[in-house]
């Protein structure tokens, strides 16, 4: 995943360079194929939901909620989720891997969007098969506008670590989940900036990848890139196994690695 | 030269003299105060049909030296502008100030370099330009068209200011206030005593909706403090002339009810793409152009509150 990460970074350089424009899904057949080659892509109707406001208030912060829609007696499990931003210079947002016994429903976070485009989520169940749901952003200037801190500030306060625990509501209860969010600082920098004054890139500088553990299990990790939001963000829900801790481990793409734990508040029955 | 062929040369440079009057023809401007002078903008979006004229546009005279205060959002507005000051006065054009670093104050620098005026701006503008020029003149190149906007340079300030700076325009002092991070990262104001005029640049906005686009905690703390600074009238960055501390009251209120409702929000767990569709609605109906910045700002605070 991280090489055709690579290699469609190094094809966001040949288009920025060459103007290319792209005609209405042109664009998103060349990714789907980079990403999945043959394989088929069914319709995801009924199996995900992909939720993002139509006209985005903030392109830099741009929410998405992905949604497992199998009915609970389904006996299949979705493995991965790949959301892809059409026409973002780093198309591929992220790659979410849900760990084998996470129960999760529902994870969201928040990304940039640079310009109008379709968003494609393509979920791959443990029966191997794809399924595609897609949805159309409005937004611009996402992904070139500047990180709200200055570089000195983020560098400072890059990889601090915030973790909530949601209080259920109690007529949705009876699901068993808990509903978590993490958040890392970190201003996920593009490398698309330009100093007028230098004429040089500000360089990219941003979180590659972030795993979230109960205890020994995995529950989230995610493989991401500078479409992902500065400050990222992930909420969402699973099922508790007893352990008490929660950990996250998350990489840079400077080689820094963080590592935080919390107390799971576990539930009184 | 022959008679008749300089005859000719100075009726044809009259001609060209006299077009480029009439291709930049002075702004409307009020004189708020003696030798205060200001272009009150529309409360729109920038447009090509608006110039970029969507900010308030000020100049101060002095005994041997004027000021202006933010150039415009156009180098055409910046030279029309230039054009009314020379209605205005022979004196040498010694300043200009820019308030922050948005396009709709600084598009128009390109217009006085030819001058000689001092560039000033707040310590921060020079790395908010460079941040973001690039990205100003291509993101508004639709908006504003392309006959104004491949006119634009972004030009970054000769001088910067890190906390307070005095400028002498011969019998007239302007106090010139650097801010932290608030409705920019480079926001300052400029005080005139011998009016009692402070000009805000968009730290204060009165009818249009405030902006936030440094940082909500930081642009309540910087209105609280503005607002005790002794001054009888504020020039806004967006409308009208407005009593003083009472504008920066009005602004509290927005910014107030706006972070109460989100961090109330965030307390319930309320997701993001929820709160800004309800978090500080009621005082946003009192603002101009709510549908286009308010749940921009919501959002913006959202997340910046979330890390409290």
């Amino acid at each position: 995943m991280r090489r055709q990460m690579r290699s469609l970074g190094l094809a966001i350089g040949f288009l920025a360079i060459s103007g290319a424009t792209a005609t209405a899904g042109e664009l998103w057949s060349d990714l789907a194929y980079d990403l999945f080659g043959d394989r088929s892509l069914n319709d995801g109707s009924e199996v995900l939901e992909l939720e993002m406001p139509v006209r985005a208030q903030d392109a830099a912060i741009v929410p998405v909620t992905l949604r497992n829609l199998l009915p609970p007696d389904d006996p299949r499990e979705i493995r991965q989720i790949t959301l892809v931003i059409e026409k973002n210079p780093a198309p591929v947002a992220a790659e979410f891997t849900i760990g084998p016994d996470a129960g999760l429903r529902t994870l969201s976070t928040r990304v940039r969007v640079e310009t109008y485009t379709d968003v494609y989520a393509v979920a791959e169940l443990d029966d191997g098969e794809l399924y595609l749901v897609e949805t159309f952003v409005k937004a611009s200037g996402g992904c070139a506008a500047p990180a709200t801190r200055n570089l000195q500030e983020a560098r400072a306060t890059a990889g601090q670590m915030q973790f909530r625990q949601f209080e259920r509501d109690p007529d949705g209860a009876a699901d068993g989940l808990q509903e978590i969010q993490v958040q890392l600082r970190h201003p996920n920098n593009s490398g698309l900036q330009m100093d007028q004054l230098t004429r040089l890139y500000t360089p990219a500088w941003f979180v590659d990848s972030l795993s979230v553990w109960q205890g020994e299990d995995l529950l989230l990790s995610m493989e991401g890139g500078i479409s992902i939001s500065e400050d990222p963000t992930f909420r969402f829900d699973y099922r508790p196994n007893g352990a008490d801790v929660l950990r996250v481990e998350a990489t840079d793409t400077d080689g820094n690695r963080f590592e935080r734990e919390w107390r799971l508040q576990t539930a009184e029955l | 030269m022959p008679r008749r062929y300089r005859l000719l040369s100075i009726f044809l440079s009259c001609l060209a003299g006299g077009a480029a009057l009439a291709q930049d023809p002075p702004l409307a401007v009020e004189a708020v105060a003696p030798g205060v002078f200001v272009h009150f903008g529309q409360i729109e979006l920038m447009s090509e049909a608006n110039e970029g004229g969507t900010a308030n546009l000020a100049f101060i005279l002095g005994n041997s030296a004027v000021a202006v205060i933010d150039s415009g959002g156009s180098a055409r507005q910046g030279r029309r502008l230039l054009a009314t000051i020379r209605e205005h006065t022979d004196l040498p054009l010694a300043f200009v100030i820019n308030t922050h670093g948005h396009p709709d104050h600084i598009f128009g620098n390109v217009a006085f370099e030819e001058v000689g005026a001092l560039r000033i701006g707040h310590e921060n503008l020079e790395s908010f330009l460079a941040a973001r020029g690039d990205y100003y003149l291509r993101s508004f190149a639709q908006q504003l068209g392309v006959s104004l906007i491949e006119e634009i340079r972004i030009l970054p300030p000769d001088e910067t200011v890190a906390h307070e700076r005095l400028l002498d325009l011969g019998d007239r002092t302007l106090r010139l206030q650097a801010w932290p991070s608030a409705h920019s990262d480079s926001d300052l104001t400029v005080l005139d005593s011998e009016s009692g005029i402070l000009f805000a640049g968009d730290l204060i906005f009165v009818e249009h909706i405030p902006v936030i686009d440094g940082s909500l905690l930081g642009y309540l703390e910087v209105t609280r403090e503005l607002s005790e600074l002794q001054a009888q009238q504020v020039v806004p960055g967006h409308g009208p002339l407005a009593p003083w501390p009472d504008a920066a009251q009005k602004q509290l209120t927005y910014l107030e009810a706006l972070a109460a409702d989100l961090r109330a929000e965030i307390a319930k767990g309320t997701p993001l793409e929820r709160a800004v569709e309800t978090a500080g609605n009621e005082e946003a109906k009192h603002w101009a152009l709510r549908e286009a910045y308010h749940q921009r700002n919501a959002t913006v605070g959202y997340v910046e509150l979330e890390w409290e």
